[in-house]
């Protein structure tokens, strides 16, 4: 796949609630290819910063600049919210739903809904309401209906938290066989081990500032912020 | 879903797919006497005209006939009639028949009216009774008159204590009203004879010549209204004068009681 | 207590006999409530969806409005509409007054806002949750309505059906734009009115009992009908 969205270049991003900044401002580039993770404590900003690079959560300041026409550029990325939003209807609808706004082909929908159901493991459910699904089959669902537009670049705001261990890995394969595709992703965790596994990049975000951010190698091995040290070690930074 | 969107269809397209219409405002008390479903039936065989009853008081069926929203309006209101017609909004005003009113109260009559020799000096000892006595209070033309009578007796409703309610509704609701309270009452004797809640309500007083209440014909005026269908306006006439008619309406009885006098010339 | 068995009894007579004069005022009680619900959802529940949906300066005000509109007397509406449709008023050469017609624009008015209210209470839950989700997926207002539309239709048939619920049982209104007319606009409840004020309370009674359970048996049906479409399809 190749990514025509991105780069993207912000400035001065800043977000204000009720006479308090919640982030930024912050200037930031997202290269065309990557796998970023956003660290941070609880309340830090991860969440507002997705949703605002996405477009979803209104900004009070700065610039996005994409590198497509604003249209293509909200057609082409998908986003997995921390809670999952399950719409009232089958899987089967859940998964078509994102497919029927795009112009896919009718043949090949149902060929998708397929595939991507198998490859969450709910081809028995595909019948059933979504709003009986439990925890962990709502965020795998709605991972498949992020991917299955095939997006030129994904967000994740901790898509694995109710998780087992199995799942979290079969999700990561997923996410690599997407990132393999081509697919940027930029993903928000509090699974440390995952963020290792996973980023080629990373951010830290305390308090809505960005404090640091580096290739996946130095940012892990050789954080420069005392913050960043003692988060790593697992300390309590607020 | 089919006879759904039929059925909304038909909504819209059945008042133009109907047989020659007449609409006729008549006065509650008429429509209450049960005549109109003698009458109607034989009017649409006779003339074939379909005659639609808007059955309101009497100041809303010279407003309706005003506004050209009827064709001709069958009403007992004498002064009001005549003004209809001086101000063009009737052709004429032809006389159809008559009935009467009748004084109506609690069977023990606490304020003894039975006995008296005029409406007048019936009504007199209500109001010296202060006994509860029901009026319409709707401007009707059986209001109008139920004032003209208190006139007649010397006395003005105005100033009447709370033994006077007014209650602003038909025939009917008064009728219910008053049987509720056990209250005397004025009505017209259809209404009276058709009305089945009496309770411990009886028949008072009546035959007095001030009692009698003529009921006229008024086609509406296609000079002011040109869309009104005079034509079959003039038809009924010709029906409503006729000797079928005067059969029909002297022969209609409640209980062995006549209710009508035919009396068009 | 007495009124009420000789209701029951009236009305099981009127019911057991078809009686003609009851099928043919049942009919059109149907006919003139149905048609104005109709209509009147086309209108009221896109518009309460696109209030939930969308942010303009004088929502607040049109929401206001509605509500109010909902509390509306019918008599009002009635007179209102009466004085519209009269030969004399500004929509006279219509010739509507003192037909279906003008009985199905008066509860169309009557409803629409009740209808348009409860579909905004209930769209703007469900907005807030799936506000995000729409948002991300880059669909066009239109879309988001039908989604919503679509996904609440067990709310919106809940509005559908409180409109019914207070078209059939209407009488200021109607009385005054239809007339009562026999054979022409007399509907159940103008019919109940008028026996009422004949002091027929059995046969008034009996209406009324008969218009309960059109009204019950209706929407019996619609649940029904919307319990198997679940059944079938969750
Ligand atoms: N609409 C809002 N109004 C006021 N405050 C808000 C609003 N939205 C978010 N906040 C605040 O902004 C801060 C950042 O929220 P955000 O959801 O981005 O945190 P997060 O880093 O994702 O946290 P977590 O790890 O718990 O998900 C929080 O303190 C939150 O309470
Ligand atoms: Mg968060």
């Amino acid at each position: 796949m190749v990514n025509k969205i991105l780069p993207l270049a912000v400035q001065g991003l800043h977000v204000r609630r009720q006479g308090r900044d919640i982030l930024g401002p912050l200037d930031l580039t997202l290269d065309a290819t990557g796998f970023t993770m956003v660290i941070g404590p609880n309340g830090a900003g991860k969440s507002t910063l997705l949703k605002a690079l996405h477009g979803v959560e209104r900004v009070s300041a700065g610039t996005l600049t994409w590198s497509a026409p604003d249209d293509d550029v909200h057609a082409r990325q998908s986003f997995v919210f921390q809670t999952p939003v399950m719409l009232r209807r089958t899987v089967r609808e859940n998964l078509r739903y994102p497919l029927s706004l795009t112009g896919v082909p009718k043949a090949q929908i149902d060929d998708r809904i397929h595939h991507w159901a198998s490859l969450i493991g709910l081809t028995d459910h595909l019948g059933q309401s979504a709003l009986r699904l439990s925890g962990g089959e709502r965020q795998k669902l709605s991972l498949a209906r992020a991917l299955i537009t095939e997006p030129e670049l994904l967000f994740l705001d901790e898509p694995c938290t109710n998780l087992d261990g199995r799942a979290t890995r079969d999700i990561e394969i997923l996410l690599l066989e997407a990132y393999a595709k081509g697919t940027r992703i930029v993903m928000a965790t509090h699974d440390l081990g995952q963020a290792r596994r996973l980023a080629t990049d990373a951010l830290f975000l305390v308090r809505g500032a960005l404090r640091e951010t580096g290739k996946a190698s130095t940012f892990f091995e050789h954080p420069q912020t005392d913050e960043l040290q003692a988060f790593l070690k697992g300390e309590i930074v607020e | 879903m089919n006879r759904l969107i039929a059925t909304v269809v038909f909504a819209f397209i059945a008042p133009f797919a109907q047989a020659e219409v007449l609409r006729m405002a008549v006065t509650t008390s008429f429509n209450n006497s049960g005549l109109s479903d003698v009458l109607l039936p034989q009017i649409k065989a006779d003339t074939g005209l379909d005659v639609q009853l808007l059955v309101v008081g009497t100041g809303q069926a010279i407003k309706l006939g005003q506004a050209g929203d009827v064709d001709a309006i069958l009403v007992h209101a004498r002064a009001a009639e005549g003004a209809f017609v001086a101000q063009g909004y009737g052709t004429h005003r032809r006389e159809i028949m008559f009935n009467d009113f009748v004084l109506i109260g609690p069977s023990s009559d606490p304020a003894g009216i039975a006995k008296t020799q005029s409406a007048a000096g019936a009504l007199a000892r209500i109001a010296a009774a202060q006994a509860d006595f029901v009026s319409r209070g709707d401007d009707s033309g059986t209001h109008k008159k139920e004032r003209d009578l208190w006139g007649d007796a010397g006395l003005d409703p105005d100033r009447f204590g709370a033994w006077y309610k007014e209650v602003g509704a038909g025939m009917g609701a008064a009728l219910n009203t008053a049987a509720g309270l056990d209250a005397y009452i004025m009505a017209d004797r259809a209404s009276w004879l058709n009305f089945a809640n009496r309770r411990g309500l009886a028949l008072l007083f009546a035959g007095d010549a001030v009692l009698f209440n003529q009921y006229a014909y008024l086609p509406v005026s296609d000079l002011r209204h040109a869309h009104v269908n005079h034509q079959g306006a003039m038809r009924l006439e010709r029906w409503l004068t006729s000797p079928t008619a005067a059969a029909l309406i002297n022969g209609y009885q409640i209980n062995g009681a006549q209710l009508f006098t035919f009396n068009a010339k | 207590m007495n009124d009420i068995l000789s209701g029951l009894q009236a009305a099981f007579w009127l019911v057991v006999q078809l009686d003609a004069d009851l099928v043919e005022i049942t009919l059109r009680s149907l006919q003139v409530s149905v048609s104005a619900l109709a209509i009147a959802c086309m209108i009221a529940l896109p518009l309460g969806t696109w209030l939930a949906v969308q942010r303009f300066r004088f929502r607040r005000g049109v929401i206001a409005l509605l509500n109010a509109l909902m509390g509306l007397p019918p008599v009002v509406v009635g007179l209102i509409v009466y004085i519209l449709l009269s030969r004399s008023g500004p929509f006279g050469v219509l010739g509507l007054l003192f037909t279906p017609t003008a009985m199905i624009i008066a509860q169309i008015i009557i409803i629409t806002p009740l209808i348009a209210s409860i579909t905004h209470q209930a769209m703007r839950e469900l907005w807030a949750e799936y506000h995000d989700l729409l948002i991300s997926l880059n669909t066009s207002r239109w879309q988001r309505v039908r989604t919503l539309l679509w996904d609440g239709r067990r709310a919106l048939l809940t509005a559908a059906l409180a409109g019914f619920g207070r078209a059939i049982g209407e009488v200021g209104a109607i009385m005054v734009v239809g007339g009562n007319i026999d054979h022409a606009t007399r509907v159940l409840t103008t019919a109940i009115a008028l026996e009422t004020g004949k002091g027929d309370f059995a046969l008034a009674l009996g209406l009324g009992f008969v218009l309960i359970a059109l009204a019950v048996s209706v929407n019996l049906a619609v649940h029904t009908l919307s319990g198997t479409e679940r059944g079938s399809r969750w």
